[in-house]
């Protein structure tokens, strides 16, 4: 009998081992997950970093060559223009967007006649194909038939029109203006989702301490939207980081490279001009910025204790 | 697919339904052009071709037409897509790269050579047509030759001439659009003083912002790179150019800072801009619609001539490339060589309307540019064009500063004052260091 356990023991047990550890299990269970972040993120991350550090050409592949990709960037005048347009763009246009997007998302959450219906409204330039809502901008920003010039020289504020894509500065706000457009929706929806989080009985509490709006707002609206404000901003700094089809459609980065950004000047250099290690070589620089940007949202207003009704450290 | 399976039903019901959808004249031609050609396609062939977006419906259907004629003659079915130039570059980059894609691709500048290994040697197909048919002019032949072979055949050229109203023209003094680089100056000092401006495109406009900045670089002799492809471009001609440009850029109309490829267009056909540089879209779009009062009053010149005493126009290259890859050669072969006789090319020339012109002397002869004296011009695009890599030869670094606006930017700076001409040049020259290695 015991002979017999013991013979059988090893066959059934090797499987139901496996089977039992949890080791492996978990392992097993996450290579479907881990392969698709390995094929469709690692490797084309990988590979743009080595194309990067190539001389590869669209249809050719490279040879290595080390950094003497970002060698050259650091000494090329419309690099270096373009990262300061790509930090303009996305300082100025975060900023504005978090701000009207927060005041948005506020005055959404009162009463207000035909609620839905004007939080629908709101998701419109979120939802038309940015190439659409490029082309429109296009037209209002055209240096001879603008709606904007023909409006402030028929109630007579200016006398010719405003020249919104030709001038260098002119041109940055122009495209600026156009993502805020384009990305208040999204700030202003899920900074709303936040608010809606946050329970009517803590202002209640405080309207009873006597609390004025302001402090309302700056001792429980704000701290309790930090996890929000941080995830929505992270997104939002991203996007407009890597923004592409507004200035590629609008302006294609002139006039003479001034709205320009990384995103375009590297397609511009790899696609079009097929100069595909030195474009690789661009996206790739745009990285350690988006890196600090991702690191600054998580450490600086990731989620306290305090706000799940904890002590702080 | 679908074309396939439309073709396989043509099969089926041959004659009738080959005289539906191709003209019988078309066809008889295609069938004696199968008997007779020196090309006999592969038994069973069947061919894959992609093409750029056409520019002009006409053109698209009688290129149709005429691969359609090709198929129900020879029974090579032929499937034909478009794309975009930014969609079609690569792609065709990445089929010769990989060795596998269409079979032929249509496409842009002088992109086969990027990759000249891949493509098949077209030379017997350019001795047969250039023999036949008047030879080829010599840019034709530079564009698609290399190492003593055809790497592609120079399908067309699209035209960028000079587009000016005539009566603001005559206003300011001139019967005749000026012939030479001073007059022409003093043109558009004129036009800005009766407060009717003519303006070129100083945005990245990659087809007349590149058309019109080469010209005038290479108006007063300066160029990129030399003979021996050794950068040059920092030089006094350069710096004379640019100094002529700094006097021109004041006469533009406003907004041209902004300008890209469509904005001269659209500010001719209004009336606020009265010279600019284009193809015949605005010429043939003020024709659709209606606008009588510009495509009466406007008509199309050569550019004028610098100091460099010859003419310096760039036109765009649109090549046939057939690929190594293909498993029927000689159906590649066969297809553009019937493409491009006679019957077929003169249709296409008509089609065209102007837009793209011909790289074989006899197509001198098409009608299309004497029934309207207002396209006359074009007629002369391969002739007079040069390449953009000028003076050097054609390849990555050519296309690559090409691409990347150099020489557009340049020529913007020194037009909008923001640089002066020695800084530009200098700065232009320190940018294509970059592509040519030094």
């Amino acid at each position: 009998m015991a002979s017999n356990t013991h013979a059988s023991g090893p066959k059934v047990g090797l499987m139901t081992r496996l089977m039992n550890n949890r080791n492996l299990m978990g392992l097993l269970f996450m290579i479907p997950a881990g392969s698709i972040l390995l094929v469709f993120l690692t490797y084309p991350l990988g590979l743009g970093v080595w194309l990067g550090m190539t001389d590869a050409k669209v249809g050719r592949p490279g040879e290595f060559i080390g950094l003497e990709n970002f060698v050259w960037l650091m000494d090329d005048s419309v690099f270096l223009l373009s990262v300061f347009n790509t930090f303009l763009y996305t300082v100025v246009a975060s900023i504005i967007k978090f701000g009207l997007g927060l005041w948005l998302a506020i005055v959404l959450n009162n009463n207000i006649p035909f609620k839905a219906f004007i939080r629908a409204i709101v998701l419109l330039p979120f939802i038309v194909p940015t190439v659409l809502s490029a082309l429109a901008f296009w037209w209002l920003y055209d240096s001879q038939d603008s709606v904007i010039s023909w409006v402030l020289i028929e109630m007579g504020f200016i006398d010719e029109t405003i020249d919104f894509l030709g001038d260098p500065n002119n041109a940055r706000a122009s495209v600026i203006a156009a993502n805020i457009w384009r990305g208040i929706p999204f700030v202003a929806i899920t900074l709303l989702a936040g608010l809606q989080t946050i329970p009517k009985s803590l202002y209640e509490a405080a309207t009873i301490d006597g609390a004025t709006e302001w402090q309302r707002f700056t001792k429980i609206t704000l701290p309790l939207l930090t996890p929000i404000i941080a995830v929505v901003m992270t997104f939002s700094v991203l996007f407009t980081f890597t923004d592409f089809q507004l200035i590629w459609v609008m302006t294609r980065g002139g006039p003479i490279n001034a709205t320009h950004l990384m995103a375009t000047l590297s397609y511009q250099r790899g696609i079009v001009g097929g100069s595909l290690g030195e474009g690789a070589a661009i996206a790739v620089a745009m990285v350690p910025f988006l890196l600090a940007a991702i690191l600054f949202s998580y450490f600086g207003l990731q989620n306290r204790k305090w706000q799940r009704g904890g002590q702080d450290d | 697919m679908k074309k396939f399976t439309r073709r396989q039903t043509l099969k089926t019901f041959a004659g009738a339904a080959a005289a539906a959808t191709v003209p019988p004249s078309l066809l008889s031609a295609a069938k004696s052009f199968a008997q007779d050609s020196p090309w006999k396609p592969e038994s069973g062939a069947s061919i894959r071709m992609l093409r750029w977006k056409r520019f002009v419906a006409s053109e698209g259907d009688a290129t149709q037409a005429m691969l359609d004629a090709f198929s129900e003659a020879t029974g090579v079915p032929i499937r034909l897509d478009s794309e975009g130039f930014e969609d079609l570059r690569p792609k065709a980059a990445v089929a010769a790269s990989i060795g596998s894609g269409p079979d032929i691709i249509w496409t842009i500048h002088a992109d086969p050579h990027l990759y000249p290994d891949a493509m098949l040697d077209m030379t017997d197909v350019a001795d047969y047509l250039g023999g036949k048919y008047g030879g080829w002019y010599p840019m034709a032949e530079f564009y698609s030759m290399r190492d003593g072979k055809w790497i592609s055949l120079p399908y067309t050229f699209s035209g960028n001439f000079i587009n000016y109203r005539v009566a603001a023209c005559k206003e300011a003094g001139f019967d005749q659009f000026p012939d030479n680089t001073d007059d022409f100056l003093t043109l558009m000092q004129e036009l800005k003083k009766a407060g009717n401006p003519g303006g070129f495109a100083l945005g990245n406009a990659s087809g007349d912002g590149n058309s019109w900045a080469h010209w005038v670089a290479w108006s007063h002799g300066g160029k990129m790179i030399d003979e021996n492809d050794n950068l040059v471009l920092n030089s006094p001609e350069t710096v004379a150019a640019l100094e002529y440009v700094s006097k021109l850029g004041p006469t533009f109309a406003p907004g041209v800072a902004s300008w890209l490829d469509g904005h001269n267009n659209k500010a001719f056909l209004q009336g606020s801009c009265s010279v600019t540089n284009n193809g015949i879209s605005i010429y043939a779009a003020a024709q659709r619609e209606g606008l009588d009062e510009v495509a009466n009053d406007m008509d199309h010149a050569y550019w004028p001539i610098g100091p460099a005493g010859e003419p310096t126009e760039l036109h765009v290259q649109f090549p046939m490339t057939v690929y190594n890859h293909t498993q029927y050669p000689n159906a590649c072969k066969a297809l553009l060589a019937w493409l491009m006789e006679a019957q077929q090319y003169n249709a296409f020339l008509e089609a065209s309307v102007g837009y793209l012109s011909h790289p074989l002397k006899a197509y001198d002869d098409n009608p299309v540019w004497t029934e309207d004296p207002k396209r006359a011009v074009f007629k002369d695009t391969t002739l007079r064009t040069r390449p953009f890599s000028y003076s050097g030869s054609l390849g990555y670094a050519a296309a690559s500063v090409f691409a990347d606006f150099i020489v557009v930017n340049m020529v913007a700076e020194a037009a909008l004052g923001a640089k002066t001409p020695e800084e530009a040049a200098a700065d232009a020259h320190k940018r294509a260091e970059r592509y040519y290695k030094i």
